[in-house]
């Protein structure tokens, strides 16, 4: 038996240690459990009958697999008066999320370039007054946003969402770049500068490419963020042009009809796919996020 | 309004004397001020669609508007009809008993989890990414599925009642008294992986030296951790309860999937009633005294916050 080491102690194994090894799988397994379980209570559920989901219980796995809640769920479920599933708002987050994202990013990536490498007087107060809009409460910008766009003659339509999102994203946007162009040292723009490159100059052959991460970490937390919204999308749009997570609230709160929890639970899993395909491929970069969020650069 | 940031700074007469200074060509005004030229723009969507709207909604709680905004002040009317309204309390409470049990509750299971985790798991990757899935999810999709693992009829309850235990009742989702407390359940379940997260990130920034010392000392891991290691963290305990906070204080998504506000208004949040007023009774004047006051607790403990953290980075 190998000794094993802790913090480079080496420290035998003993009986009570591994006892103790066993309890603490024991209970990272539990909580595994505990997180998975509503995962997989949603696909079973999604993958069984309505008389099965009556019969059986919330946890008994679907004796006989149908997909049809899943057809139902995307193309021909009632959102609403529309009975077309959640097709078309699908596409309306996509239409959104992509461009506001998009947006959202490069500005804040030629926000936080400005603010850290080309400091001026006044720069840290902008920067703070900036990063405070990343944290209100934004029903406290609901009512003059929802005017503004009736002025802009973008209310109830995706391009209003796209600038929306865009708005308030800034904040977000510019805090990570700004968290990493800090640590980029200030040495290889003052070469370029040396060596006459301007400003767009140098931002583009130096400091884009090697903000690669940082452009990651922002562009998944912008379309984690985008994606999830429903505040904004309840507010600000109407029927048609709402998001996928407005739709799906509008199929599982109906009052209407039969409920489908088979139905719901196929929606739930098809507006939480594309986040959810993000986290499993990009993880890594989804956590920075996270703890970015939290200042800790 | 404002035209040049470097102006803001009075007793300043070379604006550029804080920037890079091999701008020799002193005639290239525009390529000297690129920086701030594209800065400003930003600047200014910033200024208007936060500071201007904050603006414009606490001046419309000074105002007697009801459907329509009407721009004559009157002065706090419309936060005495606020404090007047049963339901705000309701709300305020709410809030109160979530956010406290949501932090607690999500701030033990993630010092936990982050301790076990820390102890050289083998799988740590695979765990990690289980226990942090959820908060990739909407808080939409959070609250569809436990209202289905909730509901009184099939749910929990009828597993409980299948497997033999025939007068369990557990209806809390219908429940005026005890709903809170479901979306104490989602919304733990959705962000107690954040905060496991942040501590084992702040775990692992603690100098293994440290560590090493107290071992050759003889120090029990459960007094290492406990007289050592959790006080170094106190900074990390102090952002997560801010980050937890601050998300408690702005639910509004899964209040809305999960119970809607009721049974009634049982489950109403500030954030809710907001957009009740706002929208559906369209008090525009108590809607944007309610979202006034949202602001003003989230200001009050987010700017100390990030006051000291920005003066931590070297600014």
């Amino acid at each position: 038996m190998r000794p094993r080491t802790t913090n480079g102690i080496v420290r035998p194994r003993t009986l009570q240690s591994s006892v103790l090894r066993g309890l603490l799988f024991l209970v990272l397994g539990l909580f595994c459990l505990y997180y998975l379980i509503p995962l997989i209570v949603m696909i079973s559920t999604s993958l069984k009958s309505l008389t099965e989901i009556r019969e059986g219980t919330l946890i008994s796995l679907p004796r006989e697999i149908t997909f049809d809640a899943w057809s139902k769920a995307w193309e021909s479920a009632c959102v609403g008066v529309r009975c077309d599933g959640l097709k078309p708002f699908m596409w309306n987050s996509i239409a959104m999320a992509v461009p506001a994202v998009l947006l959202s990013t490069t500005l804040g990536a030629i926000n936080g370039y400005a603010l850290t490498k080309w400091r001026f007087p006044g720069a840290n107060w902008i920067f703070a007054l900036i990063l405070f809009g990343a944290f209100i409460p934004f029903q406290v910008v609901l009512l003059p946003m929802a005017r503004t766009l009736g002025q802009l003659g973008l209310a109830g339509t995706v391009p209003g969402l796209i600038l929306v999102h865009t708005v308030y994203g800034l904040a977000f946007t510019t805090l990570f770049f700004r968290n990493f162009f800090i640590g980029v040292s200030d040495g290889i723009v003052k070469a370029a500068q040396i060596d006459g490159a301007g400003f767009f100059g140098i931002f583009f052959k130096i400091v884009l490419p090697m903000s690669i991460p940082a452009i990651v970490v922002t562009v998944i937390w912008q379309f984690t963020q985008i994606w999830n919204d429903f505040l904004f999308g309840v507010a600000f749009t109407i029927g048609d042009s709402n998001p996928v997570t407005v739709a799906l609230n509008n199929v599982v709160n109906t009052s209407t009809g039969v409920k489908e929890y088979n139905v719901d639970m196929a929606a739930a899993i098809i507006a939480a796919l594309p986040t959810m395909l993000v986290y499993v491929v990009a993880g890594a970069y989804f956590v920075r996020g996270l703890s970015a969020g939290s200042m800790k650069g | 309004m404002i035209e040049r940031p470097g102006r803001h700074r009075p007793g300043r007469f070379s604006e550029m004397s804080d920037a890079p200074s091999f701008s020799l060509r002193t005639g290239h005004w525009f390529e000297r001020h690129l920086p701030k030229i594209v800065v400003l723009p930003l600047f200014a969507l910033s200024l208007f669609f936060v500071y201007g709207f904050i603006a414009w909604t606490a001046y419309i709680s000074l105002t007697p508007s009801g459907i329509m905004p009407n721009y004559e002040l009157q002065g706090f009317a419309q936060y005495e009809r606020l404090w007047a309204t049963p339901r705000w309390y309701v709300a305020i409470t709410n809030l109160f008993v979530f956010t406290s049990l949501f932090i607690v509750i999500s701030m033990a299971i993630g010092i936990l989890l982050a301790i076990l985790l820390d102890q050289r798991v083998r799988a740590e990757g695979l765990i990690r990414t289980i226990y942090l899935y959820p908060m990739a999810l909407s808080f939409i999709v959070t609250g569809t599925v436990w209202k289905w693992i909730l509901n009184p009829g099939l749910g929990i309850e009828n597993l409980v009642r299948k497997a033999g235990f025939e007068d369990f009742t557990f209806d809390w989702l219908v429940n005026s008294d005890y709903a809170i407390y479901t979306l104490v359940i989602a919304a733990v379940w959705q962000s107690s992986g954040y905060a496991m997260a942040l501590f084992l990130a702040g775990l692992r920034s603690v100098d293994d030296e440290i560590l090493k010392a107290a071992a050759v000392d003889g120090a029990s891991s459960w007094k290492t951790y406990t007289s050592i290691v959790l006080p170094i963290l106190r900074p990390v305990f102090l952002s997560t309860v801010i980050i937890l906070a601050h998300l408690a204080i702005k639910s509004f998504d899964l209040v809305v999937a999960l119970t809607g506000g009721g049974p009634g208004y049982a489950t109403d949040m500030p954030a809710t009633f907001m957009y009740a007023f706002a929208f559906q009774r369209s008090e525009l004047g108590v809607a944007a005294a309610s979202a006034t006051i949202m602001l003003m607790t989230i200001t009050a403990i987010i700017v100390p916050y990030l006051y000291s953290e920005l003066r931590k980075t070297g600014q």
